[in-house]
């Protein structure tokens, strides 16, 4: 026999507050999606106006690839976005152990701030830096540079939290049981936080490619770097090979978003703490 | 010769002293044992055996060579985690061959000597499973495996059976002492259990804020008690404290002044006028019926001031005199009878005159 759950009224009154928080909930995405919905739809349009829907084509994508400027502009910025999410992550994750084995207060803060800082902060701090300090020449250099400044807190944090769910024995058992320190973290450390490592290089990744505020500061009057070109061509009008070339960037961006998550899940655990806890003896 | 040999070590965290000048002698073959309630710097001093901790003064040898400035990788020690603290990336098999890596062996001989290990644990088709698919007494398992497998000179032990349920500690604890003759690897054992110390160990040396009290066959430590936090902390104890009057080789007479006069077991260095204590083991204490004539020397009438079942044993506590209360245990060998007495019933205690002992204050 099937009892029923609720009381009429009562199932009455939760679904309408069901109601109004599909709502919200629908409008919040809505919101957030329409947009991007609306350029990728748009960059299939076979109309220079994004005003109505004519039909379907891909001549946007064949003008594209056409495009050398755009390209070189595309190869600029991959080459930008793997050299600073490479060293990102190498330098990120040397500060995300180095926070989490020496309990110095001041390493957080340091490795964490750029993080939290207004990026046309750091632009304008970096473009002094480059220019008066070292005397660099602007161009892709100061921008990996720049890219790895803002990156390197990413990792750091990712790195860090994973270190921190840790058991600390088992870094020691690999100690204990003859391993130098090298190939403790060769051995153990590093497969162990390596999902981490990996989700920090995607996000770092991600957040190079795109970044248009600190790359304008820094990118000098050379190459053209993909934020910028795009905000140059809707400075004349927002035509639809802006729309293709979102398309791909928000792809390329999705794809890696969606990578990073499903590793940081996957992960297995960093071996778990009995339950009793560890008696200081 | 001493396998190991700490000397005098001290280690100070700020103000704080863990282990104050300890020295220990620990001979080959031995499963020795480090006991002590929480904070009282066992841990410490395994760490600082295993290398993760060095002391600020003393030494510590092994084999007679200093190991201070030694790195933990470099030492002939291996250590069982409280945590177990299993690569949670590997594979059971990989576990246990991480030590024989690390040593350089040839992969022929880490193959052969893996699988005797894991035959040697009862764990012979576990070596494909990762860490996560054991129970915890499996996982318990391989890390003694681990530990073993290198035949280190010391195997450490941090509470190893800290986090197993009773059942499956009394199966592990047998199953180490085997393992511990089967390979003949020196044993250093923590723990704050003093049953488990009792029954697994050679020897045992009994800490309190960073000092060794007494350092003894387990036998010696529960019968004979060198101080009174000894006395306590091993085991169930009643202490009464107590003058001696006449101080003898073989026996010892006390002035208890709610009680009179008792005898007890003769102990050096004790004489006449020493103000102490007279501990004695409930299980040394007879309970009879106030009726009943008293056979032994030291008896006297009492009342149950409350009782304790725990199936095989009834543990009561009697007050003799205003203040004074003595345990005393009963064996339940009789089923139908359960309870014997009640609370409120009057009671007569008597122990030998050489059971108990005096303890200085």
């Amino acid at each position: 026999m099937v009892r029923p759950l609720r009381h009429g009224t009562e199932s009455v009154a939760m679904d309408r507050g069901n109601m109004w928080l599909w709502l919200a909930a629908v409008l919040v995405y809505a919101f957030l999606y329409i947009p991007l919905f609306i350029v990728v739809a748009y960059s299939f349009n076979d109309s220079r106006l994004n005003a109505e829907w004519v039909g379907f084509t891909l001549s946007w994508y064949k003008a594209l690839f056409t495009n050398t400027e755009m390209l070189t502009a595309a190869r600029n910025s991959l080459i930008i976005a793997l050299s600073a999410s490479f060293s990102a992550t190498v330098l990120g994750t040397m500060a995300g152990l180095a926070i989490h084995r020496y309990k110095l207060k001041v390493l957080p803060i340091l490795v964490f701030t750029p993080v939290a800082m207004p990026e046309i902060l750091l632009g304008v701090s970096l473009l002094l830096f480059f220019l008066q300090v070292l005397n660099l020449t602007l161009g892709m250099v100061s921008i990996i540079i720049a890219h790895t400044t803002f990156c390197i807190g990413f990792v750091a944090i990712i790195v860090r939290a994973r270190l921190q769910g840790m058991d600390e024995s088992i870094f020691e058992a690999a100690r204990d049981l003859g391993a130098s320190s090298w190939q403790t973290f060769r051995l153990v450390t590093l497969p162990l936080i390596m999902p981490a490592v990996v989700a920090g290089a995607l996000m770092s990744f991600t957040l190079s490619i795109d970044d248009f505020v600190i790359t304008f500061f820094t990118k000098g009057v050379g190459e053209p770097i993909l934020p910028i070109q795009i905000y140059t061509m809707i400075k004349v009008a927002v035509t639809p090979e802006v729309n293709a070339i979102s398309t791909l960037l928000m792809l390329l961006t999705l794809g890696m978003i969606i990578l990073a998550a499903r590793l940081e899940a996957r992960a297995p655990s960093g071996g778990s703490v009995p339950s009793s806890g560890k008696e200081a003896g | 010769m001493a396998l190991l040999e700490i000397r005098n070590v001290t280690r100070r965290f700020g103000s704080y002293t863990a282990v104050n000048n300890v020295s220990i002698t620990v001979a080959a073959g031995e499963f020795f044992t480090l006991l002590g309630p929480s904070g009282c710097g066992k841990t410490t001093l395994l760490r600082m055996i295993a290398g993760f901790d060095l002391p600020d003064s003393g030494q510590i040898l092994l084999d007679g060579k200093d190991m201070v400035g030694t790195p933990p990788e470099k030492r002939p020690v291996h250590t069982v985690f409280q945590t177990y603290a299993l690569f949670p990336h590997m594979t059971v098999a990989d576990n246990i061959a991480f030590p024989l890596k690390m040593a350089g062996k040839r992969p022929g001989e880490i193959r052969t000597k893996v699988e005797n290990a894991l035959g040697s644990v009862r764990l012979s088709n576990f070596g494909n499973r990762f860490p996560h698919e054991l129970s915890g007494g499996q996982k318990q398992r391989v890390a003694f495996a681990r530990g073993l497998v290198n035949r280190p000179r010391l195997l450490l032990l941090d509470e190893p059976l800290g986090a197993l349920d009773a059942k499956l500690r009394e199966e592990m604890q047998i199953e180490l002492i085997n393992l511990q003759k089967e390979m003949g690897v020196t044993f250093v054992f923590v723990t704050h259990a003093q049953n488990e110390a009792l029954a697994l160990s050679h020897r045992i040396a009994v800490m309190n804020h960073g000092n060794v009290e007494q350092i003894d066959e387990p036998s010696k430590i529960y019968g004979f008690p060198i101080n009174r936090f000894v006395a306590d902390f091993i085991g169930k104890i009643s202490i009464i404290s107590a003058q001696v009057v006449e101080a003898a080789p073989s026996h010892l007479k006390l002035h208890v002044p709610e009680l009179g006069e008792i005898l007890t077991i003769g102990k050096e260095g004790v004489k006449a006028g020493d103000q102490g204590a007279l501990a004695i083991r409930p299980e040394q204490v007879r309970i009879t019926h106030p009726s009943e004539e008293q056979r032994l020397k030291n008896h006297f009438l009492g009342k149950v001031h409350d009782f304790l079942y725990v199936g095989d044993v009834t543990t009561y506590i009697v007050e003799i005199s205003n203040g004074a209360y003595i345990e005393a245990l009963l064996p339940n060998s009789s089923p139908g009878r359960a309870k014997f007495f009640e609370a409120g019933d009057m009671v007569g205690v008597s122990w030998r005159h050489d059971a108990g002992i005096f303890l200085n204050d």
